[in-house]
């Protein structure tokens, strides 16, 4: 078939951030689907307590310190989260990489104190179906820390190295912010089920 | 525009430079799949992926296939003695299984990769990387169940593993565990392709194909896509939480510590529903492209179709409850669900009668083999719609659940409506996926030996049923009398199983004998027929502009392209979402062969996982190098900017 | 031609028989069968109606004499509309025929709902791997009945069934009786049975529960008022005293084997209750839950080798001296 050009491409920009961008929706996608799958986990600990004649089944409540402060760092990371991400929007460099070292360790720090909040749950994934969930919700939203701090330091490293001078890369650090700002948002339901729930 | 200097904007080779060979050789050079093991382990073209995913899933089709060639035979007498019913629970667990994650949704997922690119006109699918890892995912999820099955450790415990019988107590060893982790492999991949495809219908689509040009098929498996993404995840939770059960001791699903059984076949039959239009709504797809070009005309009913897709896609997540009636739920909770599944037809109706108008109005059909597995679809696929409206029926099902009547239900959906269309569309896709037709009197022959060996093996299940006999037995005493029915139904299952065969020799024969196809042989409308056929690795030389929803039906002379892409790297269009107005030359990523490592830790840790929890920790190292080799930036071009 | 109807006439009639009426949901001999048995004739004739519509349509389409469409994109509007009001009719008429469905299948569960609230007695039924443990509860303990695989229950009245298990899920299946319904561990359904006229109607395990899911029969078994009282009566006296020298031999060889760890004998020390009760085994037609008709050759098939006839099924295969084994069958033989 003869072919007949009729659009011209070339002056179009090599790369975009934001949803101009397909990563962009690829994140999306990850979050939809990971986002399904924290609330289904939260629906099955419902469902369960509802069926329950009482909750927590006869255990202690768990101590909430722990998570509290988890909350707090987390929320607290939301500020400089978005500055990075004006940053990123600016391609300011070494902004950037400040930024993103701040991240990091915006991203450490709940994951140590994650360590005290197993033992202050005041109960054993194996004691009973409480319990089970409890360390299952945890587990679930620690694996999903651990991972984005783990993507966190090498998108980091590489704004360190020559490959940080590439307009896509201050693109992946937004799609970072983005999902940060998924890692924070989807704990806030977790810590209320978690730590308030069996208080009433 | 920036406080840093950037990496310079590479001009390139530009294609509106380049005369028409020189074009096609750069073109060739930057996109090819490199030769050797290597160059074949590394491939990220979509057509390659979609390929190995179409192969894997066929051979898969007749493991399971011939699983049910075994049941049969034991079944085909009263109180056979071939195997036993250890062996037999493994088999039917195998085929049930092998069928739906295995076969189906990886085989229309992949119908999906190979042609959604081409039809919306880009060079490849979004996230190739991703695409590569998921066959390999998928690879090892399928090699796993089947070795696990053939060192005897297999699944004995149904396609749904309902607890408590697939819980530690009930089901010690590692049987139940394959499931589980089979699971997570085969969703995992799904998921990914899933995500792939989105954002290929989203992003890349060619300029001009605005919503209302999107084609049927390309609609199907992006509402289908969506299906995955919110699905998926609910049986993902189910088997973690299985294993959980089984490994480290907690007690989700044990009653006996404040856990609940049913719990599971809420979470299971969530995704479980969703999960069968996962596998019909591409094959509905298939017969909206097939039938406007044996018809010669647009499809009747465009909007109407796509609003019935995506409804469909909504309400299949409020059915699910419609496989517990025998539960003992609330009856009038119960009752909801029989109205939802009710409603559900009515989509289902539309899209027959849009198709049926298509037919009408459009001239004398030809009847070819893709069209004659259409008729054969429609034969069917109706007849087993019908059965699911019975079924979700509360009080009939209560007699039936459970049954042969089931069964037959589920084949007649199944088979009529999924696996009819993937026939069709291989007779109507192969000359594009391999330049040769397929034989027009082996297929006519096929089709009528796999009309008629499927309805006598499937259509008599509906009244053994009735007649009281219960799904999931090796065997079953003379005194009931079903030794005959279920006879005729073994021999009606090996003359399906002929048909098959005789599509297998179909499938060899065409391949080196067939005649030459050319690009458009059936003279369709859609994109995917504007390329050479098979197509370039980079698919086009140029990016088509549409101008119509059967843009070659609009354009019979002249194809209107877009010039400007770069040759020397691999570009693709980026467009946006609704109009699909041009908007960056993004870059497309080459081959590499970390994917395929990463699909080995992954896997690895997941077989791992079912021996010791500590798996996870152990695999986390291996698999965070594979992917930061996976992602960091080697110096090719793709890279900078 | 009419060699065509008469084979549809036998076809129909065999499929409404079925082949052996004792467990054909198109065979019902209660209220609540019938009810659903119209039910699925209703929606059968339905659907097969719609059905044969679409079917008309595409045979017209493929016979229809048109020629060739040469340009594809070139549609006659006029047409066009009124094939669009055709398919409009026939949603809407699918709509109406779904709403009838709806309502139907509704009010059908409302009256199943509705039937028995006044029960005459109830028994528990225990789903086992892979048996049934049948209990008629009573007031007074004294009255408390405990029997295996065999349902009995006066013809023409209510009976009360409370659904239960204690290891995986079963289900409760009396086809020409009543629906299916669940035994889930965890939790607790029942059901109101009643079967109009005095008979012996089979009953199969529905859901799979492993192994011997296939060999999970029960028989429900309805007899007049008076029958079914003087059986009870029967039930409820201990164990037949043995008669003859060998039987009280094999009385004290089942009492000294393992025997006694899982089976109970009303009325002896043995007392076990992982398997079935034997106070009046020899009473029942089947064993091993309808895998075997009774009878002395089949009492000593499977006690000398239960795993050869029901493979997996949860009692051991003991080694007994032909004599031993002789001499318990004819006990257990002579537990009317
Ligand atoms: C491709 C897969 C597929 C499809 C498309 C369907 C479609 C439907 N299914 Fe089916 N179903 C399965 C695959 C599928 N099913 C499987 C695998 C199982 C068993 C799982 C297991 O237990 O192992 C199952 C089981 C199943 C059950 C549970 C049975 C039981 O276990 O007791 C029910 C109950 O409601 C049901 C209902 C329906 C309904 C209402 C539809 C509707 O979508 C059908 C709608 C279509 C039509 C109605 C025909 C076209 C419409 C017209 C021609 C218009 C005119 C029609 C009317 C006026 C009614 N299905
Ligand atoms: C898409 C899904 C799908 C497909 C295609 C099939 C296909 C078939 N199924 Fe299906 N079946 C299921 C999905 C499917 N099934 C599911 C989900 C279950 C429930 C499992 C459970 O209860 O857990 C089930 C259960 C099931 C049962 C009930 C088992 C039981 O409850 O005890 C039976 C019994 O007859 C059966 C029979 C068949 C037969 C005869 C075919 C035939 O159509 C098969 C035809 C295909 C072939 C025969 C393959 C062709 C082989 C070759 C081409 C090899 C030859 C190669 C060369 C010559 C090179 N199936
Ligand atoms: C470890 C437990 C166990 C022991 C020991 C045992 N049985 Fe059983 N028995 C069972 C179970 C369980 C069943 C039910 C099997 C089934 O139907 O699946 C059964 C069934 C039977 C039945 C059939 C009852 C019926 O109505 O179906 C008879 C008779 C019987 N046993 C006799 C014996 C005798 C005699 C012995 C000793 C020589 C014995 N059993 C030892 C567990 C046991
Ligand atoms: Cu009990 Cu099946
Ligand atoms: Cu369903």
């Amino acid at each position: 078939m003869r072919q007949h050009t009729v659009v011209d491409l070339s002056h179009l920009a090599t790369f975009g951030s934001g949803p101009r961008s397909p990563t962009w929706w690829g994140t999306l996608g990850f979050i939809a689907l990971e986002g399904t799958g924290f609330a289904l986990a939260a629906g099955a600990y419902l469902y369960l307590a509802y069926i329950a004649p009482g909750w927590p089944l006869s255990a202690p409540p768990p101590n909430h310190w722990p998570g509290t402060i988890v909350t707090i760092l987390l929320l607290a990371s939301v500020v400089p989260n978005h500055m990075l991400n004006g940053y990123a929007k600016k391609y300011e460099m070494l902004p950037v990489r400040i930024g993103l070292l701040v991240m990091c360790a915006f991203g450490i720090a709940p994951l140590v104190v994650r360590w005290f909040e197993f033992p202050a749950l005041n109960i054993y994934w194996d004691t009973n179906a409480y319990g089970s969930m409890l360390w299952v919700l945890l587990g679930l939203h620690t694996t999903h820390l651990l991972t984005d701090v783990g993507d966190t330091i090498v998108l980091t490293v590489l704004m360190f190295t020559r490959h940080g001078y590439a307009g896509r890369r201050f693109g992946d650090v937004e799609d970072n912010v983005f999902y940060w700002d998924f890692v924070v948002l989807a704990w806030l339901p977790l810590y209320v089920l978690i730590y308030w729930m069996p208080r009433f | 525009m920036s406080s840093v200097d950037l990496a310079p904007e590479h001009h390139g080779i530009r294609d509106t430079e380049l005369d028409e060979i020189s074009l096609h050789r750069r073109l060739a050079e930057t996109w090819r799949t490199r030769p050797g093991l290597i160059g074949f382990l590394s491939s990220v073209d979509h057509k390659v992926i979609a390929k190995r995913y179409l192969i894997t899933a066929f051979v898969f089709l007749c493991l399971a296939g011939l699983a049910a060639v075994v049941m049969r035979i034991q079944l085909s007498g009263p109180e056979r003695g071939l195997i036993g019913p250890d062996l037999y629970n493994q088999i039917f667990t195998m085929h049930g299984a092998t069928m739906m994650f295995l076969f189906a949704v990886p085989m229309v997922q992949a119908v999906g990769l190979y042609l959604v690119p081409l039809m919306v006109g880009t060079r490849n699918i979004a996230f190739p990387r991703l695409a590569a890892f998921s066959y390999w995912i998928y690879l090892s999820g399928g090699l796993f169940l089947w070795v696990s099955f053939a060192l005897n450790t297999g699944p004995d415990v149904g396609w749904f593993a309902y607890v408590p019988l697939s819980g530690p107590e009930f089901s010690p060893g590692k049987r139940a565990d394959t499931w589980a982790q089979m699971i997570t492999y085969t969703e995992v991949s799904s998921l990914a392709v899933a995500v792939a495809t989105i954002v290929t219908v989203f992003k890349q689509r060619a300029p001009g194909m605005s919503l209302d040009r999107i084609p049927l098929f390309v609609w199907a498996m992006l509402v289908t896509s969506f299906v995955v993404i919110f699905a998926m995840p609910a049986v993902m939770i189910a088997s973690t939480f299985l294993i959980l059960d089984r490994l480290v001791g907690t007690h989700i699903f044990n009653p006996a510590e404040g856990g609940d059984a049913l719990l599971f076949q809420h979470l299971f039959w969530f995704f479980g529903h969703p999960e069968v239009y996962i596998i019909f709504l591409p094959a509905t797809g298939m017969v909206s492209a097939i039938i406007p070009t044996f018809a010669r005309r647009p499809v009747f009913g465009y909007l109407a179709l796509v609003l019935s897709l995506i409804a469909v896609g909504i309400l299949s997540f409020g059915l699910w409850v419609h496989h517990m009636f025998a539960t003992g739920l609330p009856k009038l909770g119960a009752s909801f669900f029989t109205a939802s599944s009710m409603l559900i037809a009515i989509p289902n109706g539309i899209q027959i009668f849009c198709w049926l108008g298509t037919l009408w109005e459009g001239g004398r059909p030809r009847l070819n083999t893709p069209l004659l597995f259409v008729f054969g679809f429609f034969f069917t696929f109706v007849a087993g719609g019908l059965t699911g409206v019975m079924l979700a029926s509360v009080p009939l099902d209560l007699q039936v659940h459970d049954t042969y009547f089931v069964v037959a239900h589920f084949h007649y959906v199944l088979i009529g409506g999924s696996v009819f269309p993937l026939l069709g569309a291989t007779y109507y896709w192969f000359p594009k996926l391999t330049g040769r037709m397929m034989s027009e009197r082996l297929g006519r022959w096929h089709f009528w030996l796999a009309l008629i060996g499927f309805n006598a093996a499937f259509f008599p299940m509906h009244i053994v049923g009735l007649w009281g006999m219960p799904r999931r037995v090796y065997t079953y005493p003379v005194e009931l009398g079903w030794g005959g029915i279920n006879l005729f139904i073994s021999a009606g299952a090996v003359v399906f199983f002929l048909s098959f065969v005789l599509f297998v020799i179909n499938l060899v024969w065409s391949a080196t004998k067939g005649d030459v196809a050319g690009e458009n042989p059936w003279d369709a409308g859609t994109l995917e027929w504007a390329t050479s056929s098979p197509p370039p690795s980079y698919n086009f030389a140029r990016i088509p502009v549409v101008t119509h929803q059967e843009p070659l039906w609009a354009e019979r002379e002249v194809l209107p392209v877009a010039g400007g892409l770069r040759v020397d790297a691999r570009e693709v269009l980026i467009s946006t979402i609704a109009e699909a107005k041009p908007d960056i030359r993004e870059k497309s990523a080459r081959p590499s062969i970390w994917p395929l490592f990463a699909a080995l830790t992954v896997g690895a840790t997941f077989l791992y996982s079912i021996f010791t929890p500590w798996a996870v920790v152990w695999g986390a190292l291996p698999i965070t190098i594979s992917l930061v080799g996976w992602f960091w930036p080697k110096g090719a071009p793709e890279d900078e900017e | 031609m009419r060699r065509g109807l008469g084979w549809i006439a036998a076809l129909s009639g065999s499929i409404l028989a079925g082949c052996n009426g004792v467990q054909s949901a198109l065979d019902p001999k209660g209220p609540a069968a019938d009810e659903l048995a119209n039910l699925i004739w209703l929606f059968t004739v339905l659907c097969a109606v719609i059905w044969v519509l679409v079917m008309a349509v595409l045979v017209t389409i493929m016979l229809r004499r048109r020629q060739r469409r040469i340009h594809p994109l070139h549609v006659d509007q006029a047409s066009e509309r009124t094939v669009s009001r055709v398919v409009i009719s026939a949603v809407a008429a699918t709509g109406i025929v779904l709403v009838a469905l709806t309502l139907l299948s509704f009010f059908a569960n409302r009256t199943l709902a509705g039937v028995g609230e006044d029960a005459v007695l109830t028994i528990r039924l225990t789903g086992q791997q892979w048996w049934w443990e049948v209990k008629y509860e009573n007031a007074e303990p004294s009255k408390i009945l405990t029997t295996a695989n065999e349902i009995h229950i006066p013809a023409g009245e209510q009976v009360r069934l409370v659904l239960q298990s204690d290891d995986v899920i079963h289900s409760f299946w009396v086809p020409s009786l009543h629906g299916k319904l669940d035994l889930i561990p965890g939790v607790v359904n029942s059901l109101t049975l009643k079967a109009d006229k005095p008979g012996v109607y089979r009953g199969q395990c529905a859901e799979f529960c492993g192994l011997q899911h296939a060999h999970m029969a029960m028989l429900v078994i309805a007899q007049p008022r008076a029958d079914f009282d003087a059986w009870y009566a029967d039930q409820l006296r201990d164990a037949a005293q043995p008669l003859t020298e060998e039987q009280s031999t094999g009385r004290d060889l089942f009492l000294d084997r393992p025997c006694v760890m899982c089976h109970r004998i009303q009325g002896t020390t043995a007392g076990g209750t992982t398997g079935p009760d034997l106070t009046h085994v020899a009473s029942r037609r089947t064993l091993a839950a309808g895998t075997l008709q009774m009878s002395r050759g089949s009492l000593a098939a499977w006690i000398a080798d239960p795993q050869s006839i029901k493979w997996g099924a949860k009692m051991p295969v003991m080694n007994l001296t032909g004599d031993e084994l002789n001499a318990i069958v004819a006990y257990l033989e002579n537990l009317k």
